[in-house]
């Protein structure tokens, strides 16, 4: 078991009891909330930007933001649809290539760490500052997303496809079980492997990480594509949830991550967060949401009080790292 | 007469380590007091107190009689008190007039920039200091010297009373050191009290009327400069009637593990003037060499270059084991066996947010992991071994290493380089800004790994510590060795004397 005492700290137990109250008013507040059919209807809404704000805090970690996910997102999505139902037809070589479900998910994911490997190589070899790259991404993908599907959706992708996005496995949901695996594999990155270790290092002071022989280009880079690949694995979740592959999915999905990263208390600048504070950052949120369309709040006001949410617990965060 | 500024027990601790402790000071109008002492010996810490940046602390200071505090730097120019920091504070892409007026620019009657006015103030200002640039030039296109020059303009505009100077002279050449001493005496005859606090002696005989020494935080003399000699300033700087313990030379019969060979470094912004001309030197197995020169000389771009830093820039040869290397990368150089501790803790030595396990196994990691995984029983024993050894004082391993004394910081990166057990361990101003009793632990250790066959490269800017600690001794200036001595010859004079760099060119 990974030992809950390292990795766990004082804002992720304050966030913890925020979620609590937060449940408890909703229980108390509506009729709807404490049901184990809306209890599954957040968690499965809530594993797309789970998976993404995973990869966003690795790189978060390392003092970087990743902008591009939401593209990256959609293109990945379109990409696995379209070989999904059309294959990949090259007229001029006369060449047909039909696709299984596995071989347009792994597609799909090949071109998302792709793309991650690119802001990567960007930010380390070109220096280009990780917020310009990744917003040159996220334009580029969504250019890319759109010539894809040529501005329409890509529709019936069969059941064994949709199963992904709304099977059930052993009573859970599929959505559930994908972006669990994540969390977990992500959890056993970060505070098990060099890598991790690594990442935790170029982000708290990147001379000196460089100075300790720690390869910063190499890690960063990896950083970028692994954030890239779980977007295409929201993607994989989106397209196969709505059976469909819409290009304009995914928008300002990387301001949801960034605020799960954030409420989870780690650190812009780097260095200092944990994954299970992103997760407890994205049931927030979640909650929140489900929450407030339960209780019927306009969607105007839902929008103001999750970024007064965000607000705040940056500011908590702040104090708590002033009185440590 | 009264004093125009008094400073009366003032005592200043961080984090437990005092900086200052009871310090008095006096100064009246119309004379030049020098502020001298060691590196670490608490001059910068009483001058960040004068220029209201650090604001909690015992004492009093009185201004013309009157305690006055201060809750931030503005409170302190605006009293009259001006300070000249050491390194500059101007901004690169605003002219010189820009900076000189920032925070306390001059508005019209509308509430707009008075941009006229405030050229002229500047040109007036300039004039004065006979620095001949237009006050519309861009600061970052000035040289050095100039743009100290225009830190000097920037405290002279408040027409403060009392104007500190942090080795103002460290960055300027002769002609512009003789404008600054100009200047200084024109103040001194306005009435002004002047600090200045500089390193070399004989500027300090040339201007100076009073003398204050500190030592460790403390006071340790204090009087007027025609009345102490220089050998016996240096002794209370020191703190020891000559008593450098002197290691007899190792002579280098065993193996040349480093061999340097004309390196060069490419200075980018004046291609005229390299950061490092024509180095040579060897260094031998289990060798102590110690490197000194003032800032600027080009002691850590040395270090940086032999660390596969720079290597873009460099030509000549470095051989490691008789192997030529052109590393690339601190990999490459580390792979090979060459280890850093370098200059600045904070910026480039610690994590500062990591535990002092975590930061200790940085260079290791390899050997705290099992099975491709971190390992914490593996941790805790590379910790237990280097707690007891280099006698870090910490709570537990998962502490942050921010939370340490300096001297504990340095202990820990030395321990994560001890680890790897390099063959070159380089030492960039190992004992800056920690106490004497670190620093002690520290020249053992440096002791203690030479004799184990580590060859050791030390840089340090205080001649004690080269003369306490070195096998042989290399002087830098201007990115060129100057002198060799071995630890028989060495004595404060000729090194010091070695690393100026008028000295060079008659």
């Amino acid at each position: 078991m990974i030992s809950l005492k390292k990795n766990f700290n004082i804002a992720q137990f304050q966030s913890l009891i925020a979620l609590f109250v937060l449940c408890l008013a909703l229980a108390l507040l509506t009729d709807n909330f404490m049901t184990t059919d809306n209890f599954w209807n957040v968690m499965r809404q809530i594993s797309v930007n789970v998976c993404i704000s995973v990869g966003m805090t690795l790189v978060v970690l390392t003092a970087g933001i990743d902008l591009s996910v939401g593209s990256i997102l959609a293109f990945c999505g379109a990409v696995t649809a379209g070989l999904l139902k059309n294959g990949l037809s090259i007229p001029s070589l006369n060449l047909f290539i039909g696709f299984t479900v596995l071989g347009a998910i792994v597609a799909g994911f090949l071109i998302g760490g792709g793309l991650g490997f690119v802001n990567g190589y960007a930010v380390t070899k070109f220096k280009v500052p990780p917020f310009v790259a990744t917003l040159a991404m996220l334009t580029m993908a969504r250019g890319f997303t759109m010539l894809w599907t040529k501005g329409h959706p890509i529709t019936g992708l069969g059941d064994s496809f949709g199963f992904l996005g709304t099977g059930w496995f052993l009573g859970i949901p599929m959505p559930v079980w994908i972006s669990g695996l994540v969390v977990i594999t992500a959890v056993i990155l970060t505070s098990k492997t060099r890598f991790g270790r690594y990442i935790y290092a170029i982000g708290g002071n990147e001379n000196a990480s460089r100075l300790s022989g720690i390869p910063i280009n190499k890690v960063k880079i990896w950083v970028y594509s692994i954030a890239g690949l779980l977007a295409a694995v929201g993607g994989v979740l989106v397209t196969a949830r709505l059976d469909s592959a819409q290009p304009n999915a995914g928008i300002s999905y990387e301001l949801d991550a960034i605020a799960a990263v954030v409420i989870g208390g780690t650190s812009l600048s780097g260095g200092r967060g944990t994954i299970w504070g992103t997760v407890l950052g994205a049931i927030i949120i979640g909650v929140l949401n489900n929450g407030l369309i339960l209780m019927n709040v306009s969607p105007f006001w839902q929008q103001v009080i999750k970024g007064m949410v965000i607000l705040l617990a940056v500011i908590i965060d702040k104090s708590n790292q002033k009185s440590e | 007469m009264t004093a125009l500024l008094e400073v009366k027990e003032i005592t200043k601790k961080f984090s437990g380590v005092t900086a200052l402790s009871n310090v008095n000071l006096r100064l009246e109008g119309g004379k030049v007091t020098a502020l001298i002492g060691e590196n670490g010996a608490g001059k910068s810490t009483l001058l960040k107190i004068m220029s209201g940046i650090y604001t909690d602390f015992e004492g009093q200071i009185l201004f013309k009689g009157q305690e006055i505090k201060f809750s931030k730097p503005k409170d302190a120019q605006e009293m009259g008190i001006g300070i000249i920091h050491q390194e500059l504070n101007l901004i690169p892409y605003l002219t010189v007039a820009q900076n000189i007026f920032l925070g306390r620019e001059l508005v019209n009657a509308f509430g707009f920039l008075d941009r006229e006015k405030m050229i002229n103030k500047t040109k007036a200002l300039l004039s004065r200091l006979k620095l001949e640039v237009e006050p519309t030039a861009l600061v970052g296109t000035l040289k050095v010297g100039q743009q100290q020059i225009v830190e000097i303009a920037k405290a002279l505009l408040t027409e403060s009373e009392v104007v500190f100077m942090d080795e103002p002279t460290s960055a300027i050449g002769e002609s512009e050191v003789e404008v600054l001493f100009e200047i200084i005496n024109k103040l001194k005859a306005e009435g002004k009290a002047i600090v200045y606090i500089s390193h070399k002696l004989d500027e300090l005989f040339a201007l100076a009327d009073d003398f204050v020494v500190l030592r460790d935080g403390k006071v340790v003399g204090q009087g007027g400069v025609s009345e102490i000699s220089r050998a016996q300033l240096i002794n209370m700087m020191a703190g020891r009637e000559v008593k450098v313990v002197k290691k007899p030379t190792k002579n280098c019969t065993e193996e040349k593990v480093l061999e340097v060979k004309n390196l060069g470094l490419l200075n980018p912004e004046n291609p005229q003037r390299p950061l490092l001309k024509d180095i040579s030197f060897d260094l031998c197995k289990g060798e102590v060499l110690g490197v000194y020169g003032l800032m600027g000389a080009g002691r850590t771009e040395l270090c940086e270059s032999l660390f596969g830093l720079n290597h873009r820039k460099l030509t000549g040869s470095i051989l490691l084991n008789g192997q030529k290397t052109g590393f690339k990368s601190p990999i490459e150089a580390i792979d090979a066996g060459m280890a850093l501790v370098p200059e600045d803790r904070k910026k480039d030595g610690i994590v500062a947010g990591m535990s002092v396990s975590k930061n200790l196994s940085l260079t290791v990691i390899e050997k705290v992991s099992k099975f491709g995984f971190l390992s914490d029983v593996l941790h805790t024993k590379l910790y237990d071994k280097h707690v007891a050894s280099l006698k870090i004082k910490v709570h537990n391993e998962d502490q942050a290493i921010k939370n340490l004394s300096g001297g504990n910081q340095q202990k820990v990166i030395l321990g994560k380089w001890i680890e790897r057990n390099p063959t070159v361990l380089m030492l960039d101003e190992p004992t800056r800004g920690i106490d004497i009793n670190a620093k002690n632990e520290i020249y053992e250790l440096i002791a203690r790994l030479s004799a184990s066959g580590i060859s050791i490269l030390v840089i340090s800017s205080e001649i004690p510590e080269i003369l306490a600690i070195s096998d042989r001794i290399l002087v830098m200036s201007e990115g060129e060795i100057t002198a060799e001595f071995s630890s028989e010859e060495a004595t404060e004079t000729n090194i010091m004397n070695a690393c100026i760099p008028e000295n060079m060119n008659q």
